[in-house]
């Protein structure tokens, strides 16, 4: 294997084509090599290509234009908003002046070639659990991309959060370095499906509850957290909250084709599915289903309101206008087609994120080679008033197997406000 | 000034029924296909939600879904020595605009015309003598026959998922299907609708006088569905808002519910909306299709060159569009030569009203949908002897009532007053145990020497081109069809116990304002000799072999039965054609 030393010089005739007002794509005779990949080698740079499937690097680099990886797109956090940064080997804007060793700093310990941290939107967290072999096939792979010129200010954060310096204080407390040590007494399919979800997949990065500081809540992980305006669901095996229901095979469809029996991706779980699972080999699906569905956890039970709750009765009332022509009056939907919200565990969610957008905005499934369909839920918000929202959900989520806290009037109408709905 | 864009393979002139499946064929075989649609993009959730798209008003009354006459329209006349007037309000048929097209209002009412009817002429001729024929009327064969239209038939029912009973399995007859259908090869990929009351009250007096009724084949469909490109529908709920309206529950088959999703996916196909073709460019010689140009909503005007050209859109925009663009010779009723524009027919529509004593009667008509029913087939086609009754053609009958919609479902008995307090209560007291189907009785319009399109002469469309003008009646013949078959359906009615029973016969002239189907057929009809033809068996047209028309506007005369099944099968077999032997040799199919 070369070292980072022995890089040939970078040579580069660039012919350039603007694009866009800010990127500009650069194409011709590209002679150089970044860090060690070797061009040639076919198989890394095709793992490589994998990997960064896996590791959906696309969704948040993607330039503002779709440019792949060319970086600007914004990311919104609880802190401000970054700006992912371009990862073509462009050598002025991008990472093709990066060694090996810098790129293998920045995915693993969280720090930039000047010494600088990142900031954890990037999911180095989990990166860290990728071994040295699989991050530089992703740069391999990222080499052979076009390089892309433009320039992106990632840190848009407000004082105090801009610092970066701080960043070395959050580390402290969250970020805990090391590859991923393989578990012996579990099967090689077990110890594949914890890696690609504590690593690549960092399925964590949405699905674990984050402390004030964004830091994970390891004792509660994997289950659900509030993003974005949704709520990235309980994936672990909880029979009432999360993939309990679920058999393996049903997570491997919901990866893979967007849609299963109960429900459908929509929203960013529909981008990961588009982008990324959608296109994972079956046999790493179904080693994530099976670590998935060894996870376990606890809900606390919570109580439906009594029967004859005014709240629920209308919520009944509205359901059987509103939603029973799709999913049926006993919530089971079609297979396939419309969610079987009796049994579709995101319904009875610790908060009611989703069900309120969905409700209040529609929402667009994701189309898959296997599913074409897309079908997509109408808005509601247009026609229902806060109250009504709130009970229709509050029913769904304390009807068939579901127990759920109520949604209040004021929650819809907080949430109504933020999706910038007049009513 | 005019954009020329990059050359497509092939350019496809509206994307109802026909244009997406010769889309989704031809990009099948490899071709780069646009699609350019008038009217707008129509999604599902979008234009046709569950918790909106059941306003009567909106989308009956209003005509939301369909072309505005504002934006085109045509003439009409009844006679070739009257001046004809432009419609200004849509009445006796329907024309769709947008994405879909027809597909999105319709009632999927999804039928095979007879094996007799292809062959129409030479089977009556055959039977009854040239003489039994009046003497204007214009029928021919078709120069396809049932069977080479079989297997399309049942690719276009498995797109749809189509629900029916089958009559005729490879000519085994089947209790309680149409026993007078053609042989299929294999049976309705869903089982029948469920029927309401009145439809099985209806079943059940017809079979008691003797004739075997068999639920209507729908695209409203019974169950849940995956079609073979794995599109996904789900069951009509029998909300009774499908006629006119789009679907929001993905239960009733459009280009949205089977094709679409798939089209879209693919990176050879481009659909443009809200863009309207003006012509298609031929080269100089006029035999070659060399594109289209069109005009988007902003007024632009580009040219789109392609190697082959499909044109489907609607029957009479079809027709118009031949004419514009000079290709073909325009038909001439009065030396009785050309052919754009020939045998134009549209449907005879009639209906009984019946009332029934409403403390035993309670029929709940708003349990429905666009394509429920039972009917019978005994007085379709040629299902009958005509040597009696001196006259040809007939229909499919049956309780077909898709709606209880509040604004139009208001039975009075006749001598009723027309408003006022009496009219209130009458309208109260027959609600729930009055029937009306919706077409009751779906005879055939066979064609005639002066029933046809053409250019008009005074009016004009917003782009200097001169409107369609339609000139048509009903000739004696389709009037005592329509009495006789009129009479058949009203016994049904008695037998079912109705306590009266209101005949509304279709009478002359033919009247532009009163609503029947929207099955405008012929103009652009197909055959074996170009002399009387425009296109061939393979809807390709005999003058420029570059360019196929899709639709209705290739029969040569309309059966009995709604006509989307076999529009949708000759697109199929048509695209067969294409696909199999034009790609791999362009020019003309038929050699004559």
């Amino acid at each position: 294997m070369r070292t980072a030393a022995a890089r040939a010089p970078i040579v580069r005739i660039v012919a350039v084509l603007a694009v866009s007002g800010c990127a500009a794509v650069s194409a011709g005779v590209r002679a150089a090599t970044y860090g060690s990949a070797d061009q040639q080698n076919f198989a890394q740079i095709e793992r490589g290509r994998y990997l960064t499937r896996v590791a959906d690097c696309a969704a948040c680099h993607a330039g503002v234009d779709g440019t792949p990886f060319a970086g600007g797109r914004p990311i919104e956090t609880p802190f401000g908003v970054l700006e992912a940064s371009n990862i073509t080997p462009d050598g002025a804007t991008g990472i093709g002046h990066w060694s090996d060793e810098d790129f293998d700093a920045a995915l693993r310990e969280g720090r930039m070639p000047d010494g600088s941290r990142v900031y954890p939107a990037m999911p180095y967290p989990y990166y860290t659990k990728m071994s040295r072999a699989d991050v530089l096939a992703i740069r391999a792979y990222l080499n052979t991309i076009p390089p892309v010129h433009h320039a992106v200010a990632s840190n848009q954060l407000p004082f105090p959060y801009k610092m970066r310096s701080l960043m070395a204080v959050w580390d402290a407390l969250y970020f805990k370095e090391g590859e991923f040590r393989e578990d012996a007494s579990k099967s090689p399919e077990w110890n594949r499906g914890a890696y690609l979800v504590e690593g690549p997949g960092h399925c964590g990065a949405c699905h674990t509850p984050k402390t004030s500081l964004g830091g994970d809540e390891l004792k509660h992980a994997y289950q659900g957290y509030a993003l974005q305006g949704w709520f990235a669901p309980d994936i672990t095996d909880n029979e009432a909250t999360g993939l309990g229901r679920w058999s393996p095979t049903d997570v491997l469809e919901y990866l893979k084709r967007g849609h299963n029996k109960f429900s459908a991706a929509s929203g960013p779980m529909g981008e990961e599915v588009l982008d990324s699972s959608s296109r994972w080999t079956e046999a790493d699906l179904r080693a994530i289903a099976g670590y998935l569905k060894g996870l376990s956890s606890q809900t606390e039970s919570s109580h439906p309101p009594a029967a004859g709750d005014p709240v629920m009765t209308a919520g009944a009332a509205i359901y059987w206008d509103a939603c029973s022509a799709c999913h049926k009056a006993d919530g089971s939907g079609v297979p396939y087609l419309f969610p079987d919200i009796a049994h579709a565990p995101s319904v009875a969610a610790r908060e009611p994120t989703t069900l309120i957008r969905v409700v209040l905005q529609g929402a667009e499934t994701t189309a898959t080679d296997e599913e074409p369909t897309a079908p997509q839920m109408p808005a509601f918000g247009w026609q229902l008033n806060d109250a009504q929202v709130a009970a229709v959900i509050t029913y769904i989520r304390n009807s068939w197997s579901h127990a759920a806290p109520p949604v209040t009037e004021r929650e819809v109408r907080s949430a109504r406000a933020s999706l910038a709905l007049e009513h | 000034m005019t954009t020329k864009l990059p050359a497509k393979d092939v350019v496809i002139i509206g994307l109802g029924w026909t244009g997406s499946i010769l889309a989704h064929e031809l990009t099948e075989a490899g071709l780069d296909v646009i699609a350019i649609e008038r009217g707008p993009w129509r999604n599902t959730a979008t234009n046709f939600a569950p918790n909106y798209a059941q306003d009567e008003l909106r989308y009956r009354i209003r005509h939301e879904l369909f072309l505005q006459p504002a934006q085109t329209t045509f003439t009409f006349r009844n006679k070739m020595d009257q001046g004809a007037l432009p419609i200004r309000n849509w009445g006796a048929f329907m024309p769709p605009n947008g994405v879909g097209g027809g597909g999105v209002h319709w009632n999927a009412e999804t039928w095979r015309f007879l094996p007799s009817d292809f062959v129409l002429r030479s089977h009556l001729t055959q039977r009854y003598g040239s003489k039994f024929l009046p003497q204007d009327m214009t029928i021919q064969d078709w120069g396809v026959t049932y069977d080479e239209l079989e297997p399309h038939y049942d690719r276009f029912e498995y797109l749809c998922g189509t629900s029916g009973t089958a009559g005729n399995l490879n000519g085994q007859i089947q209790a309680g299907g149409n026993p007078f259908e053609g042989p299929r090869s294999r049976p309705y990929p869903t089982p029948a609708q469920q029927q309401p009351f009145s439809h099985a009250l209806f079943g059940k007096a017809a079979a008691e006088l003797g004739y075997k009724p068999f639920p209507q084949p729908s695209g409203n469909l019974s169950q849940a569905y995956t079609n073979p490109l794995n599109v996904r529908m789900g069951p009509c709920t029998y909300c009774g808002f499908c006629e006119w309206f789009g679907c929001g529950n993905y239960s009733k088959a459009s280009p949205q519910t089977t094709l679409l999703p798939v089209l879209l996916r693919k990176a050879n196909f481009e659909a443009r909306d809200l863009c309207e073709v003006t012509r298609i460019n031929t080269d100089s010689t006029g035999k070659r299709a060399t594109g289209v140009t069109f005009v988007d909503a902003s007024g632009n005007e580009f040219e789109q060159p392609a190697d082959l050209v499909i044109l489907s859109a609607f029957t009479i925009f079809n027709v118009q569009l031949l004419l514009l663009s000079k290709i073909g010779t325009p038909y001439d009723p009065v030396s009785n030569k050309g052919v754009i524009g020939r045998n134009f027919t549209h449907q005879t529509i009639s209906d009984v009203e019946s009332f029934f004593d409403k403390s035993k009667f309670i029929f709940n008509p708003f349990i429905a949908s666009g394509s429920i029913g039972m009917c019978i087939d005994e007085f379709n086609g040629d299902n009958f002897d005509h040597g009696p009754h001196g006259f040809v053609g007939g229909g499919y009958m049956g309780q077909v009532q898709t709606n209880g919609r509040p604004i139009q479902t208001a039975p009075i008995p006749p001598g009723t007053p027309k408003w006022g307090a009496k009219w209130k209560d009458a309208v109260r007291d027959n609600y729930l145990s009055a029937l009306k189907p919706g077409t009751g009785v779906h005879g055939s319009m066979y064609s005639y020497r002066d029933v046809y399109v053409d250019l008009d002469p005074t009016y004009r469309d917003r782009f200097n081109r001169p409107l369609a003008r339609i000139t048509m009646d009903f000739h004696d013949n389709e009037i005592r069809q329509n009495a006789f078959l009129t009479d058949k359906f009203a016994e049904i009615f008695h037998a079912m116990g109705a306590q009266q029973v209101n005949k509304i016969y279709r009478k002359a002239p033919y009247d532009v304002t009163d609503y029947q189907t929207t099955h405008l057929c012929g103009g652009a009809i197909m055959g074996t000799d170009p002399r009387t033809s425009a296109v061939n068996r393979y809807s390709q047209s005999w003058d420029v072999t570059n360019l196929f028309v899709m639709g209705a506007s290739n029969f040569p005369q309309n059966a009995g039965y709604n006509p989307t099944g076999t529009v949708a099968a000759l697109a199929f077999w048509s695209a067969q054609a294409i696909r199999s032997r034009y790609i791999k040799n362009p020019g003309p199919l038929v050699h004559t």
